[in-house]
């Protein structure tokens, strides 16, 4: 292959999913000048599996990228055909948006914001080699001969790393939704040291609409006050498309124990692990054999389309199968199959390899992001894209890296687990992750970033205003609420309305709104000096921010705690064989996650109380031998 | 892990006689100790100059019930050891006062100090040089190198598998409320309150039976058990009297307990000693012949530290080294008493049997040696390695406080019901009591639950 010099740019990013999408945006945007290299450009922002965006623990992190100033929330803003907030019943900490996505529409959204973009190039190409000197990245060459040289590299992969396809005894070399896989990339990073592993993920089928009998399946429709995923926008209001809930029969699952054993998972094909979370139906039979029935949902894939996704019906067995099982489903009894369910692995990362900036340890410049980094989840990849973009354009200029921590951000949360504990399976985000909960809410992702995606230079001024706007309302507003005083008199027929027990001395309306049965809208009468112009999410605020206050209060003590260890810096060329008193275990786990913070290294498994202790002494020491040098 | 919160620990080795002392460190030991301290006048500490030892009692706050009357002093920072406020609270000596006062000042906000970490803090806040620091590491990393003494780890078991019950039903309530939040759309029965009060009140009880016991002396009571073996007339019931004449804190069976092994609770300079099968002995004088060799395999079984009594003044039977030889790996001290007779015994031959036991010469009938024996008990227990000699105590009383604080978590998320918050709350307080249940058995939350969902729950898509 005759090579030739292509170009050279700050930051090239490898892959147009959704992880490379954020990173090329952000390094562009920052102002540094970009390349986006991927196999077809018909596949950007592509959504080769659920067509949705959102969901538990994952609308946090498209709210978060948002704030950030990333562009995941305004894309599915303009094209989302359905919209529902989860969880409603629960606490406003685990509210969560999902949304269903007009796939096409949002790859051609996306892919314009892309065009449309200064300072970013999109080409076609696929990365066969990356150019490493000195343990420094230089650049990466296409399969066609040309060589990118860039300052930093983002690899953002996703699943094409030597993928492979599975329908029961048929396997081949394929990336998702019939694309080329990237066959080279791969073995390359193994030479210049990258530890790869291999995991494996799946899709179910896609089935024509018109040969589905929707009656009789239960309708399920999106909610009628949409609830935005970006800040930007305040009243979205489109015709909504339904989703569709159905179940499997005796028949299903009798068709799957009699075919198990041709089902690539279970009759031996794959070896690679999947996510717990994201079973094939075999799976689910399997494992829970006295469940009688499941839950199919049928998603719809877009407007202009037939296709309808077949969602809780992943499986890797063959097609001729598939036809069967699909047919034993209620009101898929002549149901078409477009495209059948596969299972794809793929080649990924160990990210414990990774810095908390998603910069390879050992290769300077080099970041990765996304599935790459064994992360599985389009909000998941998005989210460590705009870090990975940031980050590189940091590097570029010498400054410190932006790192969430575990008390600011999911996205801290999601890219601490990943290079601190490093996953054994692809990582999604869930609630339960984040120890502070209470405080990382959907509703205040805006309140809690966007003051730092301004800071970075990637949230502009119109949103920046819009931010300081709603913060101060909301300072006012409680404030307000705390200085305004009910009598008995007026407030007692009010309140007793509301189905709360009636009050003997005045109180103020703030103190009022901390019953479970009072809300900032049932007590409107009593409250005559209402502001007029507050915004929708500012009144969730305060009543959030009151209702919730000791909770909320005794959370930020925790994370006070959690910071003083998370401010005690651990420098990266630290040789912990060299630090008396740690266990071998320690040092180690130590040696290899290079921690950036004492906090960092007291959630590596292995590492002990007692040897954070003595790592809090040997700073001590250290800091003293210096000061008397 | 927390860097600077305030600690507090027993100063004085335990079960000492005269004073012991607890010691406070911390930006919040002041404020702490008015809230169970006043003094004979009346006043708070605070009230009174630093530096100045004030008499008064240790009040229960809640019941104003006197703990004990004490001399106490405080100090402010930066000059004092650790450069943190400091207070002393010197009360009566002994392991009951001493242990009463440390708990109560763990309830009303303090954390039970690791082994060497007032040092520790000394060091880190510029108080000691570099030279007494090395000294702090080693003493960290001992407690993480050694793996617990047989003490500890006998008392942290038996209490271990009571928490770990716990745990089970609290991981249960979580599994359910995770899944209805994190798996929202999935087909999983959403958890109901019904559910939830139930299961939080057998929990609440749990723990509250388990901190009953404890405040019986029932932790502190389960302490190393011990069996002492001997031929018959060897001087088994002499060494058993003479060692109850000597512990300070004698506590008596428990009531009602029926099993056929009758224990004795000694205290021996602070170590808790759990003599089995004291009936045995008490009563026949010839536990070996009684209940015969198999007997004497079983109980060595359950001992943590056996003590074998061999008569100096005749010769090893072949019964003496049947016993020696089951001794095996286990913790044993060897005692030959009758030495004011004429010695027929070869301890050669016995250290033939044992190999590098310890060796005790006594006679009981002429009280030598039993501060010997005493010293060995305590040497073996701590291996000499352990600095800090309150470690059994402190781990009591850090048990206790974990699951008070437990108690308190679980009662909160009764509240959190009553009050009709949203099921993620109740969830913060079920993982509270989850967490400080953890301390005591030293689990993590967060792969264990996953784990539990993923088996437990039929989820995903």
């Amino acid at each position: 292959m005759i090579r030739y010099d292509a170009g050279q740019y700050d930051v090239i990013v490898v892959g147009a999913g959704h992880a490379g999408c954020e990173a090329a945006l952000a390094a562009a945007r920052m102002g540094h000048s970009t390349i986006m290299l991927t196999m077809t450009l018909d596949s950007i922002a592509m959504l080769p599996c659920n067509p949705s965006i959102g969901g538990t623990g994952k609308g946090h992190l498209v709210k978060e990228i948002d704030a950030l100033g990333g562009e995941m929330g305004l894309n599915i803003d303009k094209t989302f055909i359905q919209s529902r907030m989860l969880n409603t019943r629960k606490g406003p900490a685990v509210h969560s948006l999902r949304t269903q996505a007009d796939k096409t529409r949002y790859h051609i959204e996306m892919k314009k914001t892309l065009e449309n973009q200064e300072n970013l190039d999109l080409v076609e190409g696929e990365v066969v080699d990356i150019i490493v000197e000195n343990d420094t990245v230089k650049g990466v060459a296409t399969r066609t001969g040309s060589v990118y040289y860039g300052k930093t590299v983002i690899l953002a992969t996703g699943v094409y790393l030597k993928s492979k396809i599975f329908m029961g005894e048929v396997n081949y070399e394929s990336g998702p939704n019939g694309l080329f896989p990237a066959m080279y990339l791969s073995e390359k990073l193994k030479a210049v040291g990258c530890n790869m592993r291999r995991f494996k993920t799946g899709t179910p089928a896609r089935v024509n609409k018109d040969t589905i009998d929707f009656s009789k399946m239960d309708i399920q429709n999106g909610d009628k006050d949409i609830v935005p995923f970006s800040f930007m926008n305040e009243n979205l209001d489109i015709e909504q498309e339904p989703c569709w809930l159905t179940r499997t029969t005796e028949e299903t699952h009798k068709i799957i124990s009699d075919n198990l054993h041709r089902s690539a998972m279970y009759g031996g094909g794959i070896e690679s692990t999947g996510p717990r979370y994201c079973p094939s139906i075999e799976d689910k039979i399997v494992r829970f054999s006295d469940k009688p029935s499941h839950q199919i949902f049928i998603e719809p894939e877009g407007l202009e389309t037939k296709e309808m996704y077949i969602q809780g019906f992943s499986t890797s067995l063959p097609v001729e199968i598939q036809v069967k099982m699909l047919r034993s489903v209620i009101g898929l009894e002549n149901a078409k199959i477009m495209r059948p369910a596969y299972a794809i692995e793929y080649d990924c990362i160990d990210p414990t390899q990774l810095k908390p900036s998603l910069e390879i340890k050992h290769i300077n410049n080099l970041f990765s992001a996304g599935q790459f980094n064994g992360s599985s989840g389009y909000e998941e990849a998005a989210a460590q894209g705009l870090i990975s973009g940031i980050n590189a354009v940091l590097k570029i200029r010498g400054e410190e890296p932006f790192i969430l921590n575990r008390s600011e951000a999911y996205i801290g949360v999601l890219i601490d687990d990943l290079v601190t504990k490093g996953t054994n399976e692809p990582y999604r985000m869930m609630t339960s992750r984040a120890e502070y909960r209470l405080v990382l809410r959907q509703d205040n992702a805006d309140l809690r970033l966007t003051e730092k995606g301004y800071n970075i230079g990637l949230v502009k001024e119109e949103r920046y205003k819009r931010y300081l706007l709603k913060k101060d309302s909301i300072e006012n507003e409680i404030k307000r609420l705390k200085n305004t005083n009910v009598s008995p008199e007026t407030a007692n027929t009010i309140i007793e309305r509301a189905g709360s027990t009636s009050i003997k001395a005045g109180f103020s309306l703030y103190e009022l709104l901390k019953r479970p049965e009072l809300t900032y809208e049932n007590i409107k009468e009593l409250d005559k000096n209402r502001p007029e112009i507050l915004l929708k999410d500012a009144k969730t605020q305060c009543e959030v921010m009151i209702k919730y206050e000791g909770y909320i209060e005794k959370q930020l003590k925790q994370i006070d705690q959690f910071k003083k260890l998370e401010n005690k810096k651990l420098s990266e060329d630290l040789d912990y064989d060299k630090i008396d008193g740690l266990r071998i275990e320690a040092r180690q786990k130590l040696n290899n996650i290079k921690p950036v913070s004492v906090g960092q290294a007291s959630r590596i498994s292995g590492v002990s109380p007692a040897d954070i202790s003595v790592l809090l002494v040997y700073l001590e020491q250290k800091r003293r031998k210096k000061k008397v040098e | 892990m927390f860097i600077d919160d305030t600690i507090a620990a027993i100063a004085t080795a335990p079960g000492e006689a005269g004073i012991g002392i607890v010691r406070i460190s911390g930006e919040k030991s002041i404020e702490l100790i008015d809230k169970i301290f006043v003094s004979k006048q009346g006043k708070k500490l605070s009230e009174y100059k630093p530096r100045r030892i004030t008499y008064g009692y240790i009040l229960e706050p809640k019941s104003d019930k006197r703990i004990d009357e004490v001399l106490v002093s405080y100090m402010k920072g930066p000059n004092t050891y650790t450069r943190e406020d400091i207070v002393e609270i010197n009360c009566h000596g002994g392991m009951i006062p001493v242990k009463n006062i440390l708990e109560l000042v763990l309830r009303v906000g303090a954390r039970a100090a690791e082994p060497g970490e007032f040092t520790k803090r000394a060091f880190l806040n510029g108080r000691i040089d570099l030279a007494q620091a090395e000294a702090v590491m080693d003493l960290i990393s001992a407690k993480t190198e050694k793996g617990f003494d047989v003490a500890l780890d006998q008392l942290e078991g038996s209490l271990s598998k009571k928490v770990s019950k716990v745990r089970k039903k609290l991981m249960d309530m979580l599994g359910h409320i995770q899944v209805s939040i994190d798996f929202a759309e999935d087909d999983v029965d959403e958890v109901t309150i019904d559910f939830l009060c139930d299961k939080r009140n057998e929990v609440e009880s749990d723990i509250q039976k388990l901190l009953d016991t404890a405040d019986t002396g029932k932790i502190l009571r389960e302490g190393l058990s011990t069996v002492i073996v001997g031929k018959p007339n060897v001087g088994k019931s002499s060494l058993l009297n003479a060692l109850v004449r000597e512990s300070r804190a004698i506590v008596t069976d428990v009531p009602g307990t029926t099993r056929d092994v009758i224990e004795e609770h000694l205290n021996i300079k602070g170590i808790p000693l759990n003599l089995v099968d004291t009936a045995g002995i008490r009563e026949t004088e010839d536990i070996v012949e009684k209940i015969g060799v198999q007997r004497s395999k079983e109980l060595f079984n359950l001992a943590d530290l056996i003590i074998v009594m061999l008569d100096g003044s005749k010769e090893l039977t072949e019964d003496d080294k049947e016993i020696l030889s089951l001794i095996g790996r286990k913790k044993a001290l060897i005692i030959i008493n009758k030495t004011d007779l004429t010695q027929k015994i070869n301890r050669k031959d016995v250290e033939k049997i044992v190999g590098d036991k310890k060796i005790i010469k006594v006679s009981l009938i002429e009280e030598k040696g039993l501060d010997e024996i005493e010293d060995t008990l305590v040497e073996m227990v701590y291996k000499g390695e352990i600095k800090a000699k309150d470690s059994l105590l402190v781990t009591n009383v850090r048990h206790k406080n974990a699951l008070e604080r437990a108690l308190e978590a679980i009662k909160d998320s009764e509240k959190a019901i009553k009050q009709k918050l949203p099921l993620d709350f109740v969830e913060v307080d079920i993982k509270n009591t989850w967490e400080a249940l953890g301390e005591i058995t030293g689990d993590t939350v967060e792969e264990d639950l996953l784990d539990h969902i993923f088996k437990n729950f039929c989820i995903g898509k």
